[in-house]
Formats: structure tokens, sequence, C-alpha cells
């Protein structure tokens, strides 16, 4: 044979290498990790990667936070799919690790993997990212938690406004769903208060994370002369970097992206989970009962904007600036009619409002004018 | 005599031998990452395999993984590569979701079979087009796969967003809901779901009947040289597609089951990469579908042990995907040592027929 003498070496090699790894398994200490009662095991699941420049980041920041406080103890871990692994995943904290309050940070891990193993383990809080805990119909060891998002992009579309010379934006979305379409919309009305004639074009890449459509869509909007672009996926990231690297401005979304584009990185609507994950670990500790439903904006210190990057005119910081301290007192209302959707049919009707908190928001089902897409 | 023996239990040998190995290179992984192995390994048995949670959690998470292992396996018998198991898995999915909520009102056993019988079904039909256009068309079957797939996955999304949405599913579109009754329940005494007795029936009864029936042996010779099948009077047509049908009725029915016995509902979330695992299954497996039901059990608890690397030393989730990479490699490389392990004895030309099961891994 021949190479006989290599493949005998070879042998050689995986015939010790094995005799080394059978040692080592044999000799293993076996040791059990020792919990300290005193302290507040909290858990974490987040459906991406920790560092994914966006939603999950967010949250892995806002447990950062957590893990700094006296008296907690975090566990954490990313990339679990929204299958059978998210219950066992937050089983495997209670029973591994002894948590009392886990954060299920993606939207479908409430139905049904939250709320079985709530069912199941009673004395355990779950702390679910989104809106969707109902009274009288959801186990009260279970809480939503969420912000109001849609505030920092409207302030994003007033920054936009101010520096887009074709008057065409460009926004990537992942799918349809009313969240998505409530940023969208803030967007261009945000836009639009500035100059009404501001376009917003958008591409819906159907799923949370898909890199490279969302790069082919960036290049695409850019190609039809969107100069300012915007997102809602998972991870900015691709999007950010195209935008820059094709010398248009970007505005960011879920964390800051300013170091992905130090020149046309704008601003950015980020989320401030500290302010939430803080509330709730603190009703635990206190052994005060569950909050259930927990809400808030800029005001509220859920959300936040990213600092003005350089590229940013003193008239447009001056103009954002105004809008925003209107909404950290709390009044200032983004929903006003008359609204028209971008078929031409009216979907608030004029001298109608909704707040900030009004539940019909959340069951928006349409792009207003000025948004050039279809759903 | 020794020597017969130790040809026989060559292949056994390089596996451990392999596995060994890759033990030992993801521990070097281990300490260049600043972390103590022999710590690793205890935390990666612990959480995988060191209590009852510990397996009933690998046993879950296996469980899907036995049969989108099968949808490779199988169709490898026949010498074809099929990849698209997710695609397959989705579509099946997505037409056990519609059959249990057309079937709504029967009683739960006849409900939960309709879903079943509907995801292998719908899994038959997908990768039976592949089969078919590799035979009839000429087109390669591991393309086909793939991009059927990709049409699959793209079905389940239009379908759960658009005409077969539950209004009530506002963020996260699903079909709607099945009630508690339909859904499949726990094995007696376990947290593990029916799911896992099902895959483990798939693998003997396929595992049996290609030992064992002339249905294997037909399959094989398919698969080994085509045209002496067809001059041995077989029709190879005949037996490729159903080959392709028969591995998709596996994947299918691995989606049924996720909506049955997990989500309740069809939506996305179903698209979580246990097909694409399932690859990975069937080739460390050798396509062999026994071999599948252990190998999908040690990926569910490197995956079941990967949180507990996570939760206690912070190590990223890409930990244990190295490790299966690691494994991946040295088991599929570990064949080229085949034959030779013993090199001083002489191989005796017979035993050249073993590449017929592995002839999926060209």
């Amino acid at each position: 044979m021949k190479n006989s003498k290599f493949s005998s070496d070879r042998r050689k090699f995986l015939k010790s290498a094995g005799a080394i790894a059978a040692i080592s398994a044999v000799g293993m200490p076996y040791m059990r990790n020792a919990m300290a009662a005193d302290k507040l095991t909290v858990g974490a699941i987040y459906v991406g990667a920790r560092n994914d420049y966006g939603y999950n980041q967010s949250h892995a920041q806002a447990v950062d936070f957590i893990r700094r406080m006296p008296g907690i103890k975090v566990v954490d871990e990313e990339k679990v799919p929204e299958t059978i692994a998210v219950q066992k995943s937050m089983e495997a904290m209670i029973q591994q690790d002894g948590a009392k309050l886990i954060f299920a940070t993606s939207f479908g891990y409430f139905n049904p993997h939250v709320l079985k193993m709530a069912e199941k383990y009673p004395d355990v809080r779950f702390a679910h990212c989104g809106g969707l805990w109902t009274e009288g119909k959801d186990p009260m060891n279970v809480g939503s938690f969420f912000g109001y998002i849609d505030e920092c992009e409207y302030l994003n579309g007033v920054v936009a406004a101010h520096v887009t010379k074709s008057k065409k934006l460009g926004f990537i979305a992942a799918k349809p769903i009313p969240q998505v379409l409530r940023n969208i919309n803030s967007f261009t009305l945000g836009a639009q208060s500035v100059n009404p004639a501001i376009t917003t074009t958008v591409i819906f890449t159907g799923d949370w994370s898909m890199p490279v459509k969302e790069a082919e869509a960036a290049n695409g909007l850019i190609d039809q002369g969107c100069d300012v672009l915007t997102c809602h996926v998972d991870g900015p990231k691709v999007i950010i970097e195209t935008a820059e690297k094709r010398g248009v401005y970007s505005c960011g979304y879920h964390a800051n992206q300013a170091s992905l584009a130090p020149k046309g990185y704008l601003t950015g609507a980020e989320w401030d989970w500290a302010t939430p994950y803080k509330m709730l670990v603190e009703a635990t500790e206190a052994g005060k009962p569950m909050i259930n439903f927990l809400r808030g904006g800029l005001k509220e210190g859920f959300v936040k904007m990213s600092p003005y990057g350089k590229a940013v005119p003193a008239k447009a910081r001056k103009v954002a600036d105004g809008i925003k301290s209107k909404m950290l007192k709390g009044d200032y209302v983004i929903f006003k009619g008359p609204i028209k959707d971008n078929t031409g049919k009216i979907v608030i009707e004029a001298g109608k409002s909704h707040g900030q908190q009004d539940v019909a928001l959340e069951q928006m089902n349409y792009l207003v004018a000025g948004v050039v897409g279809k759903i | 005599m020794s020597n017969r023996i130790l040809q026989k239990s060559e292949p056994f040998l390089l596996l451990v031998f392999a596995m060994l190995a890759a033990m030992l290179l993801f521990a070097m992984f281990v300490a260049v990452l600043g972390q103590s192995p022999l710590a690793v390994y205890q935390l990666l048995y612990e959480g995988g395999f060191g209590s009852a949670f510990a397996w009933q959690n690998t046993l879950l998470r296996a469980s899907p993984l036995i049969l989108t292992g099968l949808a490779v396996a199988i169709p490898a018998q026949a010498g074809m590569v099929m990849i698209g198991g997710e695609g397959v898995l989705a579509l099946g999915a997505l037409l056990g979701a519609i059959a249990g909520l057309m079937l709504d009102g029967l009683p739960p056993l006849m409900v939960q079979s309709g879903i079943l019988l509907a995801g292998m079904f719908a899994g038959a039909c997908w990768s039976g087009i592949s089969g078919w256009l590799r035979n009839y068309r000429g087109v390669n079957e591991t393309i086909s796969s793939l991009l059927l797939s990709y049409i699959g996955i793209a079905l389940l999304n239009h379908f759960v967003e658009g005409p077969l949405k539950d209004p009530a599913s506002l963020n996260k579109p699903s079909t709607r809901p099945l009630a508690d009754s339909y859904m499949i329940g726990n094995l007696p005494g376990m947290d593990v779901h029916y799911g896992l007795l099902i895959g483990v029936v798939c693998a003997l009864v396929a595992w049996l009947l290609l030992k064992y029936t002339t249905v294997g042996f037909s399959l094989r010779i398919v698969g080994g040289n085509p045209r002496a099948a067809m001059m041995a009077g077989l029709r190879v047509n005949r037996w490729i597609v159903l080959a392709a049908a028969a591995g998709g009725a596996a994947a299918g029915l691995a989606g049924a089951i996720e909506v049955a016995a997990v989500q309740g509902a069809a939506s996305a979330s179903v698209i979580s990469g246990y097909g694409y695992a399932g690859i990975l299954v069937a080739f460390l497996a050798r396509q062999n579908p026994l071999a599948v039901i252990p190998v999908a059990i040690l990926i569910g608890g490197i995956n079941a042990a990967g949180g507990m690397l996570q939760r206690r030393l912070e190590m990223p989730d890409a930990s244990v995907l190295v490790l299966q990479g690691i494994v991946f490699v040295l088991v599929l490389g570990s064949d080229t040592l085949r034959g030779r392990l013993f090199s001083k004895m002489e191989v005796p030309a017979g035993n050249v027929a073993m590449p017929v099961l592995t002839e999926g891994a060209k």
C-alpha cells in the first residue's frame, strides 16, 4: 500500500489520542455546581446570537446589567430556536440552576412554550418580551413587557428627512406583522412631518434573519435612489454596513450600530431593556406579585435614541430634540387623524387620534400614504 | 481467526477512534479558549446524560432528528443524496396542521392519525418529485431537493401568513391552533412525547426492511449499479422514486409531529434546522437506519448539553457546533482508513461489498 507508513502513523496517533481521552474521561472529578442559596437566579434565553448588533444584543445588554446587580446570579442561553428547545432550556434553568425568574425574549417563545412551562412551574416567574399576556386567560406567574419604539422610529424619520436629497427613504422589514408596520408608518410619518413629499420604499425579506436577502434589498433600494436606509430585522448589521459601503445614510434599530457606519450613521431607535428587567427582578426579590403587563416608551426609559452621528445637521438635531422633549413629557401623539393608507383609504378619521397605549395600534394592518410597498 | 474478528470489528473501532480523536481535538480547542476541558466534558455529560431530566431533554431534542436522519438515509440506499429535509418538514407541518383543522370534531386518535398521515403524504410527494426528476428528466437530486426545500419553506410562510393565518396570531403568524385534546401526549411516566417512539419504530422498520427483505436487496442493487439492476429485471425508476418518497415521508412525519406534539399550529417556528441536522445525523450513521437512532441521541445530547456550557461557563453556543463539526469531519475522514487499519492482513476483495451502504457519501 502506497501510504501505509502514513496511515500507520495516523493509527498510532489515534490510538494514543484515544487513550488520553479515555483516561481523562474516567478520571474526571464529579463535581456539582454549588448553588448559593441566598442568591436569586435569573435565566434568560435569546433566539439569536448575543452579539448580533440587533435585537438579541439589546437583550443581552440588559442581562449584563442585571448580572452586575448585587445578589443576582444570571444564566443565559443564545440561539435557542422556537421549538421544544425553548421549553427544555427554561426547564433546565429551573431544574439545574434553580432559576426563579426567566426572561424569554423572543416573540415566538410565548405560545405554547412559555405558557406550558408557566403551568408546570407555578413558583417560577416568566417574563416574556412582547405584548401577549391577557388577563383572565394567561397564568399569573407570566408577564409581558414591551417598549413603544415607534416613538424612536418617528424621530429616526425626522432626522432622515433632513439629510435626504432624493426624498426617498428605504426600509427593509422582515414580515408585514402589526409591530413592524407600526414602525414603518411611524418612520414615514416622522419624515413627512418635515417634508410631506417624502416617500419610504419598503422591502419585506420574509424572515427575521436573512443576511443575504437583507444585503440584496439594501443594494436594490440604493439603486432605486433611496439615500437613507433603516430596517426592522433581527440583526441590522449587513444593512447598515451596506449603506455605509455604498455611501448613503442609515438609521439604526434595536441596538447602537454607529461603530459599523462611522460616516453615515445618523441615529437609531434602541431598546433600553435594562429598565423593565430591573423592575421585574426587583419585584421578584421583594416577593411582590409578578408584573403581568409592563410597557413604556421614551418617557419611561424603555427605549432610547442613539447619539447623533456627525452627518446630522444642527437643524435636524434641534427639530428632533424638540419633538423628543414633548414625547418625554408624554404628550406627543404620532397617529393623529386624518391618516390615509397607501391605497387611498382613510384608516384614522380626522379628529381622531390614537395615543401610544391605544390597543387599536397593535392590530395595525396598513401602510400609510407615502409608503411604497404592499403588505 | 483473530484476524477475522479484527477485520469484522474494524468499522466499529474506526468509529471509536474517530470519536476519541474528536474529543481530544475539542479538548484542545476548549483549552485554547481558556476553559478546563475536564470541566467542559463533565458539563457535557451532566447536561446531556447525567440525570433523568437530562436524558429526557436529550431524547426530546433527538426525536425529530431520527426522522430527518431517515429522510437522508433511506434515499441513500438507492444511491441518492437528498438534502432538502428542511422544506419537506415544513410542508409536512403545514399539511398536518390543515388536516388537524379539517378533521376537527372527530375522536382524538383519528385526528392525530390524520395529521401524521397528511404530513407523511406531503413529504412523500415533495421528495418524490426529486426522485422523479432524477430518473425521468436527469436532474441531479441533491440540487433539486435543496431547491424544492426552499420552495417548501416559502409555501409554508405564504400559507401561514396569508390564506391560513389565524387572525388572533398577530405578531406570530400561525394557523389556527389545534384543540388541546388533539395534541399528542407524553410517553407513560416520561416527559417525552410519542414522537420519539414513532421515530424509533420508523427507524427499526426501515432497518429491518432494508436488511432482511428483498426490498432492501433490490434497493441496494439499484443504488450500487442501476444497469445491473435493470439487467436483473428490477424496475429501477420505480425503486428510486419510491426511496425518495419514503425518505420524504419521514421528514414530513417529523413536521407533522412538531405540530401535533409541540407547537399546536404550523408556523415559521418549525423551520429550525431539524432538516439540515438530519443530514449530519445520516452521514454520521453511515446511512444505516438503525445507527440513525444512537447518532440522533448523541446529537440531541450535545445540543442539550450546549445549554449547560452556556449557562455554567458562559461559552458561546457555537462551541458545541465546533464539537459537532470536528466529530463529523473525523468520522467521515476515518472512512479513508477503512480496510487499512489492519493493513498487514490481506483484505479479501469480497469485503468491498460494504460501500453499497455508504454510496450516498460519494
